[in-house]
């Protein structure tokens, strides 16, 4: 342990030159092919009509143009049912079925999390068992029991399900766990205030980081939820249908379809560069305990 | 607390389980009132329609008639009789194993590469590597990339070195398929279990790993395995949980990148099978009880993979 030195009290651990020079190269090699795509993407956007299709193909633009992004919006103005519908159709299911994720479970998160009460331990299990498969294997019942609810093609079919979806329960129950100490709950409990109270005003002021993730998670998940199998008429479809519409219609379109993607996956993007750190505070306690 | 006890005559010692059970329920009734409106909508969304699911697979249902107890024929059916669904079934295990553990591996490997990098270059890297899993359509560029003209960029590349003569039709030719879909859903799959990954190593006391280096610890493969590794378990079950589930989830990407069924059914996955017999032939009895199967494999391989995972360092 020769190479072992303290510098200020703290152990300088050994890195070899060698394996940094590895994990560098490594971590570049993943990047690029990450980040490549990504970058045609928003490259293709920007290419006129005659660079798009040229041989070979160019890995940058000559002439960058707004043009795609002006011909999606004429395209938008042309569709049968007015574009605003769609826009209106999408941030009205993410907004309704994100408020409503949001208050259900954080109402249910603190009760499990800080209310040792019968059946706790049960009702949490079968939300983690819950992440184990995925809504296509409840597809099928699903659907029967909207069309009995009478809830086949109106916003309720996508809304209300969003409402109990696990993921966002289960990052905030975690989280408020390790985050809200028992104490200060107790401390308000003995003041006198109700449960209501002390949930409302002592527990989720200091759980923002958690439902933050839990909006922009819930969000993203609505945002991009595309053609509904719950959803016919036109009129209730959503921007991430109709653009796809624009995309499927062949090459003419190629470059409103290379701009309506780059809209849409800029929204998700911006979100998360804004609340990244959030984020990554609310998956701190995101771990499995048992 | 004391008012509640004062009104109870009885000590604990002198209840029996099920009353002091049932003080506990009536104690805590504002735990319940704030547990049951997602409660019951996650029994009504989730937990019946998985139960109904095994129900409805044991008849016959068109949802016009009343359905027909049919016992097993339905998973006979399948296995003995349905060629497709045994193609469906091959292509999701193929699917499985090479997009589940390899997402996982590629995402603590990543993880674990940025932590000691300074704060402001690791949240770049983490966008870089996190962007695609939340860009929705944004994988359609893959069909651009390698689209079957000589304007493809892989084609113009290849093309251009004179690799080939003539351009590939990359998303309809056999062997080529499914090696792109699983790079497509590779590509995309560093996601929320990415993100619990770097918290998990952020979270790691500093002083665990002085310590590691103090009792001998040689470099960071030793470090990774003696220190890091068993302190992120928690962590490390979810993010098994998220990549077992979201590898037998594949399908949706296959559609739009191959197209529905793809050539000669070589990416022919269950989620597509069962969307068949649900959306188009409303075979409600069949479906269901391919959706059962497709239950049985995530939540199986989940509760073994938990269980490996548990076992770790033990």
């Amino acid at each position: 342990m020769k190479k072992l030195r303290t510098r200020n009290h703290t152990v300088v651990l050994n890195r070899s030159a060698g394996g940094d020079t590895g994990i560098t190269i490594m971590l570049t090699l993943l990047g690029i092919f990450m980040f490549i795509p990504m970058y045609y993407t928003v490259i293709q956007s920007l290419k006129p009509m005659d660079e798009m299709f040229t041989f070979p193909p160019r890995f940058y633009v000559q002439h960058p143009t707004f043009n795609n992004y002006a011909d999606l919006f004429n395209l938008m103005g042309d569709s049968w049912v007015p574009f605003s519908r769609y826009i209106f159709n999408t941030v009205f299911i993410s907004v309704g079925g994100t408020f409503g994720n949001l208050v259900l479970s954080s109402l249910a998160a603190y009760a499990l999390a800080k209310i040792d009460f019968p059946g706790s331990k049960f009702f949490f299990q079968i939300i983690q068992k819950s992440l184990m498969f995925t809504a296509l294997v409840t597809g099928i019942v699903n659907f029967i029991s909207l069309s009995i609810l009478g809830w086949i093609d109106t916003y309720a079919a996508v809304i209300v399900p969003a409402w109990c979806s696990t993921l966002g329960l289960y990052l905030m129950k975690q989280f408020m766990e390790s985050n809200v100490t028992t104490e200060i709950l107790e401390s308000s409990r003995l003041d006198g205030a109700s449960e209501f109270r002390t949930f409302w005003s002592i527990a989720m002021p200091m759980v923002k980081p958690a439902w933050l993730t839990l909006i922009i998670y819930s969000f993203q998940g609505l945002w991009n939820s595309g053609a509904s199998a719950y959803i016919y008429s036109e009129e209730l479809k959503t921007l991430n249908y109709a653009i796809s519409q624009i995309t499927a219609s062949g090459i003419a379109r190629a470059g409103a379809a290379a701009a309506s993607t780059v809209i849409m996956m800029a929204v998700p993007i911006i979100v998360f560069v804004v609340s990244q750190s959030n984020i990554i505070e609310t998956m701190g306690t995101s771990g499995m305990k048992d | 607390m004391s008012k509640n006890t004062a009104k109870q005559v009885k000590t604990r010692h002198e209840m029996t389980k099920a009353e002091w059970t049932w003080f506990l329920v009536k104690k805590n009734k504002t735990a319940y009132f704030m547990i049951a409106p997602f409660m019951i909508l996650f029994f009504i969304f989730t937990v019946i329609p998985v139960a109904l699911s095994l129900v409805l697979s044991l008849t016959s249902f068109n949802m016009l008639e009343f359905p027909e107890f049919v016992f097993m024929d339905n998973y006979i059916t399948l296995f003995l009789d349905d060629d497709l669904f045994i193609t469906a079934l091959k292509n999701t295990l193929i699917f499985a194993i090479a997009t589940g553990p390899a997402s996982y591996i590629i995402a603590f490997i990543v993880a674990w590469f940025i932590n000691e990098i300074p704060p402001k270059a690791r949240a770049v890297v983490t966008l870089i590597f996190y962007a695609p899993s939340i860009s929705g359509q944004a994988f359609l560029i893959w069909t651009v990339l390698f689209s079957p003209d000589a304007y493809g960029y892989a084609n113009g590349l290849l093309m251009d070195m004179g690799l080939i003569d003539s351009p590939i039709l990359w998303f309809q030719t056999k062997e080529y398929v499914m090696p792109l879909c699983i790079i497509v859903s590779l590509w995309m799959s560093l996601g929320t279990s990415f993100l619990s990954f770097i918290a998990g190593l952020q979270g790691i006391n500093k002083s665990l790993f002085e310590a590691g280096a103090i009792d001998g610890i040689k470099n960071r493969w030793q470090e990774l395995w003696y220190v890091t590794l068993p302190s992120m378990k928690p962590q490390l079950m979810f993010g098994a949980i998220l990549a077992i589930t979201g590898a037998f989830n594949f399908g949706g990407i296959v559609s739009s990148l191959a197209g529905n069924p793809s050539v000669d059914y070589v990416a022919y996955t269950l989620t597509q099978h069962l969307e068949e017999y649900q959306g188009v032939r409303w075979e409600v009895g069949y479906a269901s009880a391919i959706s059962f199967i497709l239950f049985l494999m995530m939540f199986g391989s989940n509760i073994l993979i938990t269980k490996l995972i548990a076992k770790v360092g033990q």
